[in-house]
């Protein structure tokens, strides 16, 4: 703990995002410095702290949660492994043989285990490693020392080789063989080493087979894993038999016997999708993937001829492993709820304090299987909200954050708890510790951004724009205020029940950047709006990139930056189909699903200094828009708000007939004078120019859209990120609260839509 | 960079007052220029604020991009405004970019 520094001390999750009435809900907390702390639920109004906005707004309801809890510390441990759920199978060993092909991505930063059944704390087993040098080494431990030999030449980064270990007990001896295979204008010498370790043997312990790892303790159902290698491996053998080289060779070849010594011989690239790995040996020694490390990865006889694994999982069979992996945290649980009946859908949460220190654990709780539906209901893009999972620019941008955002950085509490405890794990915009990209992200742990009352570190001057959650609870707050009656939804009860989850709401209300989803969201609102649905969709850059969460196991989803868009990290080529489900990943718009279609806009820009205002135009004078327009006499929407200032800004989609855009839809308003710092994303410049800033390009705005649709229901879309920040304005007196009341008004009555 | 198009060009006093007019939002391409050289000269340790209290006052700090980095605070610089601390550290950079001090 540094001072000067505000510090958050008590961090927290919940078992799930979305619940019912009847359902349990579990809430998992860390504290630091804290002997005990209250447990409340508070439903969620608002959590604007701007000068300009709703305040901070919660109300206490009663639930029967202990009141009184004593603080606790858990620990967090990143970093993913695969361990051998057969112990007994490798205590015995004394000879043996460890071969991989191996491609790591951080030779030299630290000690790092290949495979092996280490050598803890009482020095005990085997295992083949880098050592702090980057350099092959192979350990035994009988109990009493441990002995090394290594190569003494770091393998090179991101360069495929073949490594492997053996050991004679009979005639004590160690080998080992380092040689790179990628065969490229690169120097291909072996390097081979020998050492005599009389008398000495490994001696069992009780620590399990673990690939990517060692065992640093194992104790009360947890192994804690440490020495983390980070890279890919592929084809990870062990024999309990000394191997020649040719030897060796022949079992890398899938149709070679075994030798009678094989302990296990795994194949990664079976069973992509799950968390097994599995051994092709007759005895079946399968192990678990801990903290979801990447599948589905290019192995080391990749041709780039295949680009979709599913076509020759044989050229996949590479598991990238990284230090700072993490799916579920696996906190022991120190509140839980019963969600009380009387409850009504709304956004809640766990909200623990402990003097000045307030920790808010979000949840949604949707309506019961018996309840009548209210007529409007938000989606809450938790799908997105995954995807920002303690996102990091702030803390990681560099000098070049300054000069992109256009303003300085301004961290909270909370990034200053992310900077301080990197083992949280990443969001979908992190690169691991090796440099590559993170695909998948996980709810099983805190999230940082996932609070009421905080701003991004990075967006909006000094980091004061509200992003994802927050940014959407200033939607809530208008819903309180005007009097409507909602019900609230996530993307993940959209994604496990589709339609039917739609099916009877009037209206469709999205959060202000709704950009990841899932193919089952995306059809569950293909079929609403083709039933006659009504989609409010009041945000920018949404249903931009396809995601897949994973099918069994819960809470995390994939994402695979392939191809084109905004990328913080770039997909490598041949890695551009899902591991969970198999799907081509990447954008939408590029699977035949332009989002111009789907909402009228699409992505045209972003920016993050200031925001605008929209000027009206001629589609706002159509007969069929009037009643949008009731009551608003403004040329100019939207020139204020807590959010940049303006009611277009962050992120702002276009019409665009060439993309999709429906004929007969109006644009009733489009944005103008944006900052020269906002710029198209990727896939709308195909040839730079020296004319593609805000300030000088027509095509940076965002369009204020209407249209009908067949089925009776309509569309209407605000493209931009911060219109939700601009409803409360004036005591929501004001012609954006106007206008996105009048047409939610509108979209409430069962009067039908006319196509003109 | 050449003689012609030095990194800053301390005779261009209109871009100084454009920016203490105007400190975040829409700039002229000169300015534009300006302020990305300055703020790319800063190297491994940009400054950075933390925030105090939710949109009412910030303090100085400064900070690496490396993950998990030291934060180093100034809490004696404090400001009560974005605008003010742009203008500070504004000021900062052209103090060690061209030795004269605004102010
Ligand atoms: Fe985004």
């Amino acid at each position: 703990m540094r001072t000067g520094l505000p510090r958050k001390r008590i961090a927290g999750y919940a078992s799930r995002m979305s619940v019912r009435p009847g359902d349990r809900i579990d809430f998992m907390v860390s504290c630091e410095d804290v002997s005990d702390y209250a447990a409340e639920i508070v439903r969620l109004i608002s959590g604007d702290h701007h000068p300009d906005g709703m305040g901070f707004v919660e109300e206490p309801v009663q639930t029967d949660i202990a009141a009184k809890h004593k603080g606790r510390f858990q620990q967090l441990y990143a970093g993913s492994f695969a361990v051998i759920d057969d112990i007994e199978a490798f205590r015995p060993v004394t000879d043996f043989t460890l071969q991989a092909m191996i491609w790591p991505t951080a030779p030299g930063k630290g000690r790092q285990t290949l495979m092996g059944r280490r050598l803890s704390a009482n020095k005990t087993g085997f295992a083949l490693v880098l050592d702090e040098a980057g350099a092959l080494a192979v350990e035994i431990g009988d109990g009493k020392a441990i002995r090394t030999i290594s190569t003494d030449t770091p393998l090179r980064e991101r360069e495929w080789a073949f490594v492997a270990a053996t050991f004679n007990a009979s005639n004590g001896t160690l080998k080992l063989y380092q040689e790179p295979v990628d065969s490229f204008n690169r120097s291909l010498a072996p390097n081979r080493r020998e050492a005599r370790v009389d008398g000495m043997k490994p001696a069992t312990g009780r620590m399990p087979f673990m690939i990517a790892a060692a065992g640093a303790s194992f104790g009360n159902g947890r192994l804690v894993a440490d020495c983390h290698f980070n890279g890919k491996i592929d084809s990870p053998i062990a024999v309990a038999a000394e191997l020649d080289r040719q030897a060796m060779e022949s079992l890398r070849r899938p149709d070679c016997p075994l030798p009678t010594a094989i302990l296990a011989a795994w194949d990664f690239a079976q069973a992509i999708p799950t968390d097994r790995i599995i051994d092709r040996s007759p005895f079946a020694r399968h192990g678990r993937l801990i903290n979801l490390p990447a599948r589905a990865m290019k192995g080391h006889n990749w041709t780039g001829e295949i680009l979709d694994w599913k076509q020759a999982p044989e050229q996949y069979g590479a598991i990238h492993f990284h230090d700072d992996d993490l799916y579920d945290a696996g906190w022991d649980v120190d509140v839980s709820l019963i969600v009380p009946g009387s409850l009504r859908s709304g956004v809640y949460a766990a909200k623990l304090t402990a003097g000045d220190e307030v920790e808010y654990i979000p949840f949604v709780v949707r309506p019961g299987r018996d309840q009548k539906k209210a007529g409007a209901v938000f989606l809450m893009p938790t799908a997105s909200y995954m995807a920002y999972a303690n996102e990091r620019t702030g803390l990681e941008g560099g000098a070049r954050i300054h000069a992109f955002t256009n303003h300085l950085v301004g961290l909270g509490p909370g990034d200053i708890w992310l900077n301080e405890h990197p083992e949280v794990g990443n969001s979908l915009y992190c690169h691991h510790s090796d440099g590559s990209g993170v695909c998948y992200s996980s709810r099983l742990r805190p999230i940082l951004n996932f609070r009421p009352g905080i701003t991004s570190a990075w967006i909006g001057a000094a980091g004061t724009a509200p992003w994802q959650f927050n940014a959407d609870l200033a939607l809530i707050g208008w819903l309180e205020a005007r009097g409507i009656p909602y019900d609230v939804i996530t993307d993940e009860d959209l994604h496990e029940e589709g339609f039917p989850l739609l099916d009877g709401y009037n209206a469709v209300l999205t959060g202000s950047h709704p950009e990841y989803y899932s193919k089952a969201m995306y059809e569950a609102l293909v079929s609403y709006l083709g039933r006659g649905g009504r989609l409010m969709y009041l945000g920018g850059n949404g249903f931009y990139w396809r995601i897949a969460y994973h099918p069994i196991l819960p809470g995390v989803i994939e994402l695979r930056r392939a191809e084109d868009g905004i990328r913080d990290w770039v997909a490598e080529g041949g890695e551009y189909f899902h591991s969970f489900t198999g799907e081509y990943g990447g954008m939408w718009s590029r699977m035949g699903r332009p989002i111009h279609a789907l909402v009228g806009v699409g992505m045209a820009a972003q920016g993050f200094d200031v925001s605008s205002y929209y000027r009206r135009m001629p589609g706002s004078r159509d007969p069929r828009a009037s009643f949008i327009f009731d009551g608003v006499e403004d040329e100019v929407i939207g020139d204020f708000g807590t959010v940049g200032g303006g009611a277009a800004g962050l992120e702002l989609d276009r019409y665009d007939r060439s993309q999709g855009s429906p004929a007969h839809a109006l644009v009733l308003a489009s944005s103008e004078s944006h900052s020269d710092t906002y710029f198209p994303p990727p896939d709308e410049i195909n040839n730079a120019t020296a004319m593609m800033d805000g300030r000088q390009n027509a095509n940076i705005r965002a369009d204020l859209v209407f249209f009908e649709t067949q089925g009776g229901g309509a569309v209407f879309s605000t493209g931009s990120i911060s219109w939700i920040g601009s409803l409360s304005h004036n005591k929501c007196d004001n012609n954006v609260s106007r206008i996105t009341e009048n047409v939610l008004r509108r979209f409430l009555e069962s009067e039908r839509f006319v196509v003109p | 960079m050449s003689a012609e198009d030095p990194q800053v060009d301390q005779s261009r006093r209109d871009l100084i007052e454009e920016f203490r007019r105007k400190r975040i939002g829409r700039h002229s391409p000169d300015l534009r220029l300006l302020l990305n050289r300055m703020r790319m000269s800063e190297g491994k340790r940009p400054y950075i604020l933390i925030c105090t209290k939710p949109h009412r006052e910030w303090c100085l700090g400064r900070k690496s991009g490396a993950r998990g980095s030291e934060i180093e605070v100034m809490p004696e610089v404090i400001f009560h405004s974005p605008e003010e601390a742009e203008w500070e550290i504004f000021k900062r950079r052209w103090q060690e970019l061209t030795g004269e001090t605004l102010t």
